[in-house]
Parts: C-alpha cells; sequence; structure tokens
C-alpha cells in the first residue's frame, strides 16, 4: 500500500508537469512593452516552484516507499543534521529565492506602477458599470467634459453623464462601447466606475487593474500589435458579471484615425 | 502562573437529564460532537452546490432535476440562471469556509481534546462553552434561512465586496434581504467563535496539570492554542464589519458606498464611504481565517503521523514556532488578496514580501514532515494516508503560493482560477484532509467505535486522486487567463477552456460521490461499529490514558499527572515502543529536546 501510494504522488507529480513543460495552457501573446518582464518573472517563478514541487513530490514518495512497514529489529533513524539543518537550509535556499523574485519583481511592478506616461500619451475614459464597458476619447479639441452622475441615463444612451448643451468641452466628447488604439501610441487610461467595483483586464496587454467606486484611478500602457482582442471584467460586479466585456482594437494609425472620423459622425 | 502543584479542573457535575447531557449540554466532549455533526450538515450542503456549480460550469444549459426547489427564478426549467450560479457559489464558500473548515478541525476536534490533552475535567467556562455552539448553531440557521428570503441568498461571494453588497436590491437578487442576512448570520458565527476562544485560550493556560509544561502539550493542542489567538483577533475585526455593513443597508450609513454612484440610472443615496475600507476590514480578517483552516490541521495531522511513524518529529518547538510564524503574519500579508484592487501601488510591494517571507515557517514545516519521515517504521492506515496526503497537497498548494505572492505576477493571474486551485489546496482540501485524518485517527476516542478500515482506504484513495483531477487543472485554466466566478465563458479566448471544466466537473462529481463511502462509513461505525479499545494505536498523549470514549469527568476522578514529553516513541519501555505521557515508568529520554 505504502509503495502504491508513493508511485501514485510521483505519478500525479509528473503527470501535472506535463502541461506546463509542453506549454498546453499558457498566457496569450503579449502585446504590450511592459508585459516581458512580467512574462520573464512567471517563468522564472515557474522554474522555482515547479523545480521544488517536483522535488518535494519526489522526497516525500522516497521516504514513505523506504520507511514505511515494521522493519523488525531495525531502529528508528533521525534525519542526518537534524532539524537544524533542514531550518538552516529552509531559511537560506527559500530566503534567496525569495529575495530575488521580490526584487526582480519590484522591477517588473514598477514598469507599469511606478512610471509616469509622457506628455503625448493619448487620454482614453473607460466607465465601467454593470455590465458593460464605455469608453470615452476627448474629441478635436483635447479636453474631455465634466461628468455629471444625476445626468447619467443608459436609457438616453448618457452613458457618462455629459452636458454638451451646458459644457463647451463635451460637445466633440465621442463615446464607444468598444476600445480602439493606434499601434505603438502610449496610451492614458482614465478609469472609473459608474456604480459598483469592477476590473478592466486585458491579459494580451498585462494589464489588470480593479475600478473602485469613488476614485478616479490612471493606467499608462503602450501596445505593439495590430489586432483584436478581449477586455474582460474579473471583480464580481453582479449577474452579468461573466458577460462583461469589450473588445479592444489595436489599429494602425492611419486605422486608427479612420476609427475614430466614424465614430465621431455616429455621436 | 500556572501552578503545577494542584489538579487543576473545571467543576460541574455529571449531566442528569436528556436535554444536558444531549443538547444543551456543558461537557466539552459533547459540545465537541456537535460541533462535528455541524461541520458535517455544512460540508454536505457545500458539496451538494459545488456539484450543481460544477454541472452548470461544464454544461450550461443542462435541466438538473428539481433545480427549481432552490429558488423560484432562478432556474426556469431547471436550467441555472448566471445569478443563481452566482448565489450558490456564495453559499458554497460560506458554508465550507466558516461552517466547515473552522467548525471543524478548530471548534470540535479542539473542544473534545484541549481539556484531554491538558488532562483537565471540563473547558474553564462550560456555559460559555455550550453558548458557542448554540450561537454557531443559530448563525448557521440563519445562513440557510438566506435560501427561503425574498429573492434568494446573496450572489456577492463570500468576500462580498462592497458597494455590492452595500447598496441593497438595487445590485441585483440578493443583494438586498440576502446580504443582510448574510451580515447577520456572519457577525453571530464571529460571536461564537470568540465565546469558543475565550474558553480554549484559558483552558491551555491555566487548566494545565501537574507537570504539564507547555512544551509538553501535544502538536494539535499548541496549534488550536494559535488558532485561538488569531480568531480573537481577527474575528473581532469581522463582526464590527459586518455591523457596519448590516447598517449601511438599514439605516442609511454609507460606511462603504462612495458619493454619486448610479445603478439601474438612479442616483444612489450615499456618500463619502469607502470601497476600501470593507476590503481592508474584511482581509485582515480574510488572511488569518486561512490560518485558522489551516493551522489546527498542521497539529492535528502532525500528531497523527508521528503516532504512525513511532517517532518523534524532528522538532517538537521548531513546529510550534513555526505555527507562530505563520499566525504573526498572517496579519501582515493580508494585502496580496489586494495588489490590483487600487490602492496605492507601493502597499502592494510592502505586503508583497512579507507574503513572500511567509513562505520560510511553511517550507520549515514542511521538512521537519518529511524529514521526520526519514528513518521512521511508518504505518499505512486512513489516518496516516490522509495525513501523508495532507503533506503532499500543502506542498501543491504552498508552490502556488510563491506566484501569487508577486504583484507583478498578479496582472496575470488575480481573480483567475489559478487562485481557486491555490486557495482550495491549501485551506480548503489541505484541511479536510486533516479533518479526515483526525476522524480516522480520534473516531475511536470520540464515539467508542472503530471505523471500518477497508472503507478509509477506498474513501482515501478517491478523494486523493480526485482532488487532484479537480484542482491540479484550474492552475492550467488561470494561466490561460481563465476568470472566476463566472457563471459561463462567452469571452471569445476562454470559450475553449469549456473542455477542462467539463473534466474537471466530471472529476468533482466522482470525487463527491466518494465522499458517501465515509458518510456511511461514519454513522454505521457510530452506531454499529466495533468496540474501540481505549488505545488502539498505542499513543502516548493523555486521550489515550483514559477510556473510549472519555466518561464525562475525563479521567474517571483521577487527577493526572504528567511525566513526560507527548511523543515518548521509539523507546524501550513495559509496553513497547512507547511511553504514555502519564506514566511514572522512566526510561531513557532520547527523545527529549534540550
Amino acid at each position: 500500500m505504502a509503495k502504491f501510494f508513493a508511485i501514485t504522488i510521483l505519478v500525479i507529480a509528473i503527470l501535472s508537469a506535463i502541461p506546463i513543460v509542453r506549454n498546453t495552457w499558457h498566457p496569450m501573446e503579449d502585446i504590450s512593452t511592459h508585459g516581458q518582464a512580467i512574462d520573464k518573472q512567471l517563468d522564472d517563478t515557474m522554474w522555482e516552484a515547479g523545480l521544488s514541487f517536483l522535488a518535494s513530490q519526489t522526497i516525500l514518495a522516497w521516504f514513505i516507499w523506504r520507511f514505511s512497514g515494521s522493519r523488525p529489529g531495525e531502529k528508528s533513524k533521525s534525519f542526518p543534521g537534524g532539524a537544524t539543518g533542514l531550518v538552516a537550509g529552509a531559511i537560506i535556499l527559500v530566503g534567496v529565492e525569495i529575495f530575488a523574485l521580490g526584487i526582480f519583481g519590484v522591477k517588473a511592478w514598477g514598469n507599469i506602477y511606478f512610471t509616469q506616461p509622457g506628455a503625448d500619451a493619448l487620454p482614453v475614459q473607460v466607465q465601467a458599470g454593470q455590465f458593460a464597458f464605455y469608453f470615452r476619447y476627448p474629441g478635436p479639441d483635447g479636453k474631455f467634459g465634466p461628468l455629471h452622475a444625476d445626468k447619467i441615463s443608459e436609457a438616453n444612451q448618457n452613458f457618462f453623464g455629459l452636458d454638451p448643451v451646458a459644457d463647451p468641452d463635451s460637445k466633440d466628447d465621442i463615446v464607444t462601447a468598444e476600445m480602439a488604439i493606434p499601434v505603438n501610441k502610449e496610451i492614458r487610461l482614465l478609469m472609473h466606475a459608474k456604480d459598483v467595483s469592477h476590473s478592466f483586464y486585458v491579459p494580451a496587454l498585462r494589464i489588470h487593474q480593479d475600478f473602485v467606486p469613488g476614485l478616479d484611478l490612471q493606467l499608462h500602457f503602450t501596445a505593439t500589435k495590430i489586432g483584436r482582442y478581449e477586455i474582460v471584467c474579473s471583480q464580481l460586479c453582479g449577474l452579468g458579471h461573466y458577460n462583461m466585456k469589450a473588445y479592444l482594437d489595436v489599429f494602425s494609425q492611419q486605422d486608427y484615425d479612420d476609427w475614430l472620423k466614424k465614430q465621431a459622425a455616429m455621436q | 502562573m500556572h501552578d503545577t502543584s494542584a489538579p487543576a479542573a473545571a467543576h460541574h457535575g455529571p449531566p442528569t437529564t436528556f436535554i444536558r447531557k444531549h443538547v444543551f449540554s456543558l461537557d466539552h466532549k459533547v459540545i465537541g460532537k456537535q460541533y462535528y455533526d455541524l461541520g458535517l450538515a455544512a460540508v454536505l450542503i457545500g458539496m451538494v452546490l459545488s456539484w450543481l456549480m460544477r454541472i452548470h460550469l461544464g454544461w450550461t444549459n443542462f435541466a438538473i432535476p428539481g433545480l427549481h426547489l432552490l429558488s423560484k427564478t432562478g432556474a426556469p426549467g431547471d436550467v441555472m440562471t448566471p445569478e443563481l450560479y452566482l448565489q450558490l457559489m456564495t453559499m458554497h464558500a460560506t458554508f465550507m469556509v466558516f461552517f466547515v473548515l473552522t467548525v471543524a478541525p478548530f471548534a470540535a476536534f479542539g473542544n473534545f481534546f484541549i481539556p484531554i490533552h491538558t488532562g483537565a475535567e471540563d473547558m474553564p467556562f462550560p456555559h460559555f462553552n455550550m453558548m458557542s455552539f448554540w450561537t454557531t448553531f443559530v448563525a448557521f440557521c440563519v445562513m440557510l434561512l438566506s435560501f427561503f428570503v425574498g429573492d434568494g441568498p446573496t450572489l456577492g461571494g463570500w468576500t462580498q465586496y462592497a458597494p455590492l453588497s452595500a447598496v441593497g436590491s438595487v445590485a441585483g437578487p440578493g443583494q438586498g434581504a440576502g446580504v443582510v442576512i448574510w451580515a447577520t448570520s456572519i457577525a453571530i458565527f464571529c460571536v461564537g467563535q470568540l465565546f469558543g476562544s475565550l474558553n480554549f485560550i484559558p483552558n491551555i493556560l491555566d487548566l494545565r496539570c501537574k507537570g504539564l509544561s507547555m512544551w509538553r502539550l501535544p502538536l494539535p493542542t499548541w496549534a488550536w492554542f494559535i488558532t485561538s489567538c488569531m480568531g480573537l483577533t481577527s474575528f473581532s475585526v469581522l463582526m464590527p464589519a459586518c455591523v457596519l455593513l448590516i447598517l449601511d443597508h438599514v439605516a442609511g450609513t454609507s460606511f462603504f458606498v462612495a458619493s454619486n454612484l448610479v445603478i439601474n440610472d438612479q442616483l444612489q443615496p450615499h456618500s463619502g464611504g469607502s470601497t476600501l475600507l470593507w476590503q481592508h476590514l474584511f482581509w485582515f480578517f480574510g488572511h488569518p481565517e486561512v490560518y485558522i483552516a489551516i493551522v489546527p490541521g498542521m497539529g492535528i495531522v502532525s500528531h497523527v503521523l508521528i503516532t504512525n511513524m513511532r517517532k518523534p518529529m524532528l522538532s517538537h518547538r521548531v513546529l510550534v514556532y513555526s505555527f507562530g510564524a505563520l499566525a504573526v503574519l498572517s496579519y501582515m500579508v493580508y494585502g496580496h488578496h489586494m495588489f490590483v484592487s487600487g490602492m496605492n501601488p507601493v502597499s502592494s510591494i510592502v505586503f508583497s514580501f512579507p507574503t513572500l517571507l511567509i513562505t520560510i515557517p511553511s517550507t520549515i514545516i514542511v521538512l521537519i514532515w518529511i524529514g521526520s519521515l526519514y528513518g521512521a517504521k511508518l504505518r499505512i492506515n486512513s489516518a496516516s494516508l490522509f495525513a501523508l496526503a495532507f503533506i503532499s497537497l500543502f506542498i501543491t498548494g504552498g508552490v502556488s503560493g510563491f506566484f501569487l505572492a508577486q504583484p507583478s505576477i498578479q496582472i496575470l493571474l488575480h481573480a483567475t482560477y489559478f487562485v481557486v486551485a491555490h486557495f482550495h489546496f491549501t485551506m480548503a482540501i489541505a484541511s479536510v484532509f486533516g479533518i479526515f485524518s483526525g476522524t480516522y485517527f480520534w473516531f475511536p476516542k470520540m464515539w467508542g467505535r472503530m471505523m471500518n478500515e477497508t472503507l478509509g482506504r477506498v474513501h482515501f484513495w478517491c478523494s486523493f486522486v480526485g482532488v487532484y483531477c479537480i484542482f491540479m487543472p484550474m492552475h492550467y485554466l488561470g494561466l490561460a487567463g481563465n476568470v472566476r466566478r463566472y457563471s459561463s465563458f462567452p469571452a471569445d479566448y476562454m470559450s475553449p477552456l469549456v473542455g477542462v471544466h467539463q473534466f474537471i466537473t466530471i472529476a468533482a462529481l466522482f470525487t463527491g460521490a466518494a465522499q458517501l463511502i465515509f458518510l456511511y462509513n461514519f454513522i454505521h461505525s457510530r452506531f454499529w461499529g466495533p468496540p474501540a479499545p481505549d488505545n488502539p494505536w498505542q499513543g502516548t498523549s493523555l486521550e489515550w490514558s483514559t477510556t473510549s470514549p472519555p466518561p464525562w469527568d475525563n479521567f474517571g476522578g483521577r487527577h493526572m499527572v504528567v511525566y513526560h514529553d507527548p511523543y515518548q516513541y521509539g523507546v524501550q519501555s513495559s509496553k513497547g515502543d512507547y511511553v504514555m505521557q502519564d506514566s511514572p515508568e522512566q526510561v531513557k529520554t532520547e527523545n527529549e529536546e534540550p
């Protein structure tokens, strides 16, 4: 029974590792300028955690195999070096491992959160509400008009609560249900929630940030590959949470300009 | 300071009426068994809910016969709606986290064995102890009530993030009365657990019998002591948080709701609250809760392993210090649940380092377990199989913690199935395996009968292979970006992953069905199992020095005296390779730590 158990542990450990080694399921291709550091951090952690996993399970299985049963006449033995060696080993090995991961992790995190967007970054506002994202572009004047919560009306399709009559800056604002951005252009994303907490998760962009009702948050990023990607909500926001998504189109500059003109005409 | 010259006990007479004996009992052992039965009822509910959820995730339009009985509007044609999915998910997690993972390893086993391990007659405050169980039972009934009130239970998840949880029914089904009932139940539950901790701690500090120093306490009792301290400080934060949440619903306050929120085109009548305040309060409880669930399991499997290895752990003290380190660090790491929540990004770095640091005591514990296996004479039985599997599961859950401790990696993995896999392996499944190990080990003592060993092993094999089939693939789903708490997966990149969900669903149904083997074995053995000897496993700690089951005063009027460390195995004595803790027999104390 003990030997069979040991083999089972080993087989489970190996089978578990196979999809990782074969890269069967993996994060989608990175299309951001900052994502490379995150992916490297993930790879490094996978190596360290994966080896720890396989080594620990193998030793556990080996000891179960080797030290089960009564073995009459044989005295119980203690692990060479005792607890001191194991504690010292754990502190040194894991300490170095987590120190290294921590330091490099700060760099990957800082690429997003501890840098400022350039002055020419393209501002795009995103509003999250049950159960849709809406996006706003400032129009030719480059300015966003102010928001008025009391004017928000899904029925009137005034998703942001704009008042173009009273606020000249709102007149040329462009509101869309999908996000489009030019490739290789830095984006300054202005985030706010209309009702409850939501999240802006774009796996391909290596961007993941909650919307916090009552707080205006900013992110900045640059997409490097033309294509269509998905934005999904990852913060439980109600019954339609599973279906709260939008598309992100990364266009060439020319296609983006054409798209924006078309959207402006539809306002 | 504890006076070791006098026998210590909390005195109350033997129960004389049926009510006092079986219902409103003051006997810690009856209360422990009541907690166990409550945990068993809760785990059955939680398991059935998980079956329903998993069927829906695998086959979204599958009609589950009778599902409409659970919800008036949530299951047209017995097909689950997204809102019913979220309601069942919330109740699954709530029942499991609070009424199973807290109740069974901590309150049930702790109640039964702490006074026995300390050589006491009962808890120091038996009436409080009785109130602890019945308060928890009321909390359980209140939580059940939410299935039958208004538009059903809350759908906001066990974390109940505000403002979804605070704005009322305008936010969706169950978000009105359902949330108020949820918060009321949890607040009551917190009171019950505080009563429990207020008994456990003084029992361990003040009711230890003669000769029983703190270092002579068995490892599970150390684990329950540390868990009680965590419970005191964490439940006392969650309870007022729940009261504030209720006030946001019924008193027009705005603790957790910011200004100018618009839901269904209605401007909400709240202002000035903080969305993140709830998250801070909740996770200040929530992360220690992870250790409240797992540390008792660590103590239990250590105890079971030592008895079955026939040798003590490499270091009793290092394990105790490591349990303590987990408890202290657990308060410093809660922010890793909030890396992308919108709190200051510098805070994420600050919370990241203690989160990584907590892997050191966790690693030490695992290495002590594995290192102690070296040179053992390991007995394989249902209890030791579950204990050994606990180590395997804890390793698997632990290594995935490396990923989630890092804010940069959480950009990819936060709120995905990777997180679901991680916390199920650690606080849920490992903890449940600790409960099973403790049950197979202590069943003879608790109920005075033996469980069927063959059924125990069948139960083990199905469960061990089953849980890996359920939860290991969730790591892969998470890596692929599969978001959790979705009732189905309409996103283009997630829909190809449904096949993996179907595999998990089949594994979950199989593994769940295997638990019926345990249920049969448990009930049958409880009433019809062969009578248990007093010390069936040749154990050394004080529970094995009394009858199975123990009399109402635990030791039949004997004032216990302890002469040894709790784990004197691998020695030469008149009984064999062990010496009971209360035996005055002198042996070469090769296992005493300096």
